[in-house]
């Protein structure tokens, strides 16, 4: 193919012309240091290029070379643990190569070559196969078995397969396809910017268990399900991705560091490797991939970012494993539309923002799903997708927030009111919702205990009261409260204190499931449905108020998980401390 | 690539801060010219955008005099860099790295490209050294940990300088005693509050130790765009070349992005809010993101980069857009000020982010998380109270609201008012909290662990 030729250079755009044979989104290496850019506008033979790095020091006149494909992920062992920038290049192989600061022009596999895979075939030769079937396994790391799929959009009959140590350059085995014969490798490359196939899509109805309580009991999220965290800065956003990243209950956890701060990733890096998965004990980053594009790095390839972390997450879904993708932010990413968008003169829409930002946005969280997977195996997997966005100032009213919310399912509102007290999660009660609760009840209802539907919109009845009596609060005191209202003030107070209130860094409070969840909220209530009979029968309220066994609801959140029976010992003294209260 | 001699005179337009070169070629994005005037002075400028043969440039030192056919215009073939070397410290250079405190210019080792490059989130390590700065409400509530960036956010008329001065002298990291260095960039503040800083490094020696970038309200503006990026340059190569500690104090921030709306506005850029560039919050990043620990490398850059906000507003686009860059930021309240604390930090709204890295066991104390969570939950809640006894008078809010009133009334007196030369040692600063605290009753400390108050709570309170 022919070179191009560069004319224009402004910030990461860059126009060239001799272009006749590139397409849309096709990948193509800049100047003499092939930088990576991506065509973005065809005019003619002239295409305008987005380019993924730097471009100080290109000029008119310097080449513009033809890849031919469209810019795609490499698929394959090894993913886990790794960190990427936003095109895939792999960070920690490119420190290596050149230091603690980053380079332009380096050109590294994504997937390291010389690694060597233990690999177990599950076909034999004659097997007839189609895309999705499982070909073999790889153990990728100590959490989790790595399947070689059948890669999309291929089919035919199995004629050689080789179980053994290899690298991902090696065939493992040779497929006859309508087109010829391929070699089977253990990876496959896909591109970023088109959904990978699956079967069909299924009805979300398993919730996605973060251990966070005001999420999981009071708006919770389905496997395979979409939410968006909007909110201003300091409300806690980071801190909370980084609390569903730890302990949300998916096999496959991608992390997407989108226009943030390198620190953060470095967080995420260095604490990783330290902390266990509660359920089986190995360190969290062997079941994370990282996709770091930070506030610093090249704003074209924010734009990728989130594209190469959902062709990721797709991936091991279409395995049949269940996956959470963290984006954080969305809103960098929109801005670095708007800067792209900007350069290329297009007409903006609302604050500057291209048209299509809805489009985009919806098509990107529409990626997630609970799906049944391509191939005869009839697996399920689900991606779930968690998108931060981080308004200017916090107003909601801001087109990212507005068009967000069109495409998710649930809303936790962060409220900065909340963040100032160092309520954490600062995730307000009354302005969030999920609307995935009727899909979960019937999980809920069963795993959990089938009063669960009814405990919560009990809690939610209380808080909602809570709010109308602060108004009156507000305008004429406390004085004119009746009993009963005074005690359902205590009682919002508790659950907001004592539930939803929980502590990152406390290493029995960071994470509870659902059961313990259950059990704290059911000891609130239990408490509360006694003061009520109490009063009724005239004890006098500061006196209930003062019972002793309050101290240990506010220390519940400090119960071991494999102490949950302390709990009916609880209960019991509830009871107890109730009827020593009339004698 | 090209003969370095080679001058254009073919300058067809000015506009603002910006000119434009036609017929030029081999010139590249983001290199550097001399703009020569008929009188031989010389002026710098940058290359901004390239289209066939036309370049666009923006000049720093303002294009105040330029006539397009009098002017020539020879390209270098190289970014803008500082020359680095250790002769930098106790110099005073302008805001485009000339030298302006009489003495020669420093021989550098070699040239940097003032841009910088990313660090790789990778090499990076995570800072987690508790820096005492010996001030309440920083130590205790929002504390700086090295290799942070923590903004001052403060409005006209506020001590932001003082408190900044403040912390420039008092700051040490506990136990240990290290290469320690200031870099201060000025943009475009008034020769006094320069003066102010300049005679505090000099009184404390600290200037032996420093490197100031000094642009001045009346120097050119579009000079402030290179200036916090000679300064991070200069941090760098203090910090992760010759291994020091580096506070690195940018003031002030609103100046500098008011250069950038300037040129951004000159080139009829679709503006994002208020008129400042869409691409703003990047190239704040590109700032803020220059501080840091690295692995295996001994220095760091901690930055305090002050920024006054409009109307003390922290939505408008400035303040906003570097909160949700920075590690955190202290907020100062008028209203604080104007009841006579200093410094008048307004804690609630303040935030470290890297905090809980930085403190507890073997850093400061095990019962520091513990107990500013819940002089937080405290002072927040006494400040509502406060607003509830505006509407109906103190006597009609409910016992616990009145001693929780009585608390944050003490809290702002005791705890976060002190002397502007008073450095409080961080058990000192626990120690008056947990004094705070023993006024209200045991069951409202619920952010606590029993353990915790077990041991730290006073003792008149024990049994309440």
């Amino acid at each position: 193919m022919e070179n191009g030729e560069i004319i224009k250079v402004s910030g990461p755009l860059v126009e060239a012309v001799n272009m006749k044979s590139a397409r849309m989104y096709d990948v193509v290496y800049v100047g003499r240091q092939r930088l990576v850019g991506e065509v973005i506008r065809l005019r003619l033979d002239r295409a305008s290029i987005q380019v993924y790095e730097d471009t100080s020091g290109l000029g008119p006149g310097d080449p513009v070379f033809p890849s031919g494909g469209p810019l795609a992920v490499e698929l394959g062992p090894g993913l886990l643990t790794s960190i990427f920038d936003g095109i895939q290049r792999p960070l920690d192989l490119i420190a290596r190569e050149t230091g603690s600061f980053i380079r332009r022009g380096v050109n590294l596999a994504a997937l390291p070559r010389d690694r060597r895979w233990d690999f177990t075939p599950a076909v034999r030769p004659g097997d007839k196969v189609t895309a999705g079937d499982v070909l073999g396994t790889v153990p990728e790391t100590e959490l989790l078995v790595h399947k070689i799929l059948v890669p999309p959009e291929t089919a035919g009959e199995v004629l050689e397969i080789a179980g053994g140590s290899f690298g991902l350059d090696q065939p493992v085995g040779l497929l006859r396809t309508p087109e010829g014969q391929v070699p089977l490798k253990l990876m496959h490359t896909w591109p970023v910017r088109r959904p990978r196939p699956y079967l069909e899509k299924l009805r979300p109805e398993i919730p996605l268990v973060t251990g966070q309580r005001v999420v999981d009991t009071l708006f919770p999220v389905a496997k395979g399900g979409s939410a968006a965290i909007p909110g201003p800065f300091g409300a806690g956003k980071t801190v909370f991705l980084h609390q569903v990243a730890k302990w949300a209950d998916s096999q496959v956890i991608v992390y997407i560091g989108c226009g943030e701060r390198g620190n953060e990733m470095a967080d995420v890096l260095l604490e990783f490797p330290n902390l266990k998965d509660p359920r089986s004990g190995r360190p969290l980053m062997d079941r994370t991939v990282l996709i770091a594009n930070t506030s610093n790095m090249p704003v074209a390839a924010r734009e990728a970012s989130i594209y190469t972390g959902i062709t990721i997450a797709e991936y091991y879904r279409d395995m049949g494993y269940d996956v959470a993708l963290m984006a954080d932010s969305t809103s960098r990413w929109a801005e670095a539309l708007r800067e792209i968008s900007g350069r290329m003169e297009e007409m903006p829409g609302e604050e500057g923002y291209p048209a299509y930002l809805g489009t985009r946005l919806a098509a990107f969280y529409e990626r997630s799903g609970r799906v049944k997977c391509l191939g005869s195996r009839s697996a399920t997997g689900s991606l779930s997708v968690v998108g931060a966005v981080s308004p200017p100032g916090g107003d909601l009213n801001d087109p990212v927030v507005q068009m967000t919310l069109r495409a998710v399912k649930v809303f936790w509102a962060l409220d900065d009111q909340l963040a100032y007290q160092r309520h954490f999660p600062a995730i307000n009660w009354l302005s969030s919702y999920s609307l995935y609760l009727g899909n979960l009840e019937g999980f809920l209802g069963a795993e959990v205990a089938p009063e669960w539907p009814e405990l919560r919109r009990w809690a939610m009845g209380i808080l909602g009261r809570e709010a109308e009596l602060k108004e009156i609060i507000r305008l004429i005191g406390t004085e004119t409260l009746s009993l009963q209202e005074r005690l359902l003030m205590d009682t919002a107070r508790s659950l907001r204190e004592d539930f939803l209130h929980q502590f990152a860094f406390d290493e029995n409070d960071a994470y509870a499931t659902l059961q313990k969840q259950y059990l704290m909220l059911k000891t609130i209530a239990l408490f509360h449905q006694k003061s009520e009979e109490a009063l009724s029968e005239g004890v006098p309220l500061n006196r209930i108020l003062g019972l002793p066994v309050r101290e240990q609801i506010v220390r519940n959140r400090y119960v071991a998980e494999d102490n949950l029976s302390h709990f009916h010992a609880l209960e019991k003294e509830i009871v107890t401390s109730f009827e020593a209260l009339h004698n | 690539m090209k003969s370095l001699a080679k001058e254009y005179r073919s300058v067809r337009e000015i506009v603002g801060p910006l000119l434009l070169v036609e017929g030029v070629s081999g010139v590249t994005f983001n290199e550097i010219a001399e703009i020569i005037l008929p009188d031989g002075s010389r002026r710098r400028g940058q290359v901004l955008e390239l289209d066939g043969d036309r370049a666009l440039l923006q000049v720093f030192e303002g294009t105040t005099g330029l006539n397009p056919s009098q002017t020539r215009v020879r390209f270098e073939g190289r970014p803008l860099q500082l020359g680095v070397s250790p002769d930098l410290l106790g110099r005073v250079f302008d805001g485009l790295g000339g030298p302006i405190d009489g003495g020669p210019r420093p021989i550098p080792g070699e040239y940097l490209d003032i841009n910088g490059t990313p660090i790789n989130p990778v090499s990076r390590d995570y800072p987690s050294e508790f820096i005492e700065t010996g001030i309440s409400a920083i130590d205790g509530l929002n504390s700086l940990v090295r290799g942070q960036k923590l903004p001052i956010f403060s409005g006209s008329g506020l001590p932001h300088n003082r408190l900044t001065a403040q912390i420039c002298r008092q700051s040490r990291v506990l136990g240990q005693a290290e290469k320690f260095g200031i870099v201060f960039a000025a943009m475009g503040i008034t020769f006094e509050e320069a003066d102010f800083f300049i005679r505090d490094f000099r009184q404390t020696g600290a200037i032996e130790r420093s490197v100031l970038f000094i642009n001045l309200a009346d120097d050119p503006a579009i000079e402030r765009i290179a200036t916090p990026r000679m300064a991070l340059t200069a941090a760098e190569y203090l910090a992760f070349e010759l291994g020091m500690h580096i506070l690195v104090i940018l003031t002030d921030l609103t100046n500098y992005a008011e250069a950038l709306r300037e040129i951004s506005a000159a080139r009829n850029e679709v503006p994002g809010r208020r008129g400042y560039p869409s691409y703003l919050y990047t190239d704040l990043a590109s700032i803020f993101e220059r501080a840091g620990r690295i692995k295996e490398r001994p220095g760091s850059i901690t930055q305090m980069p002050i920024l006054s906000m409009p109307e003390d507003d922290k939505t408008h686009p400035i303040p906003d857009l570097t909160g949700y860059i920075t590690e955190g930021q202290i907020i100062l309240s008028r209203s604080l000020h104007q009841a006579g604390i200093y410094p008048p930090v307004d804690v609630l709204p303040s935030l470290s982010r890297l905090r809980d890295k930085g403190i507890g066991p073997g850093r400061t104390r095990e019962d520091h998380a513990n107990l500013a969570s819940q002089l937080f939950a405290s002072y927040a809640r006494g400040r509502e109270a406060r607003e509830l006894a505006v509407v109906l008078g103190e006597a009609a809010l409910s016992e616990i609201d009145q001693a929780m009133l009585r608390f944050s009334d003490a809290f702002e007196k005791e705890f976060i008012n002190q002397g502007e030369s008073e450095s409080r040692a961080v058990l000192e600063t626990l120690d008056a909290g947990w004094r705070l605290l023993a006024g209200l009753p045991r069951s409202e400390l619920k952010r606590i662990r029993t353990e915790i108050l077990d041991r730290f709570l006073p003792d008149p309170n024990r049994n309440a």
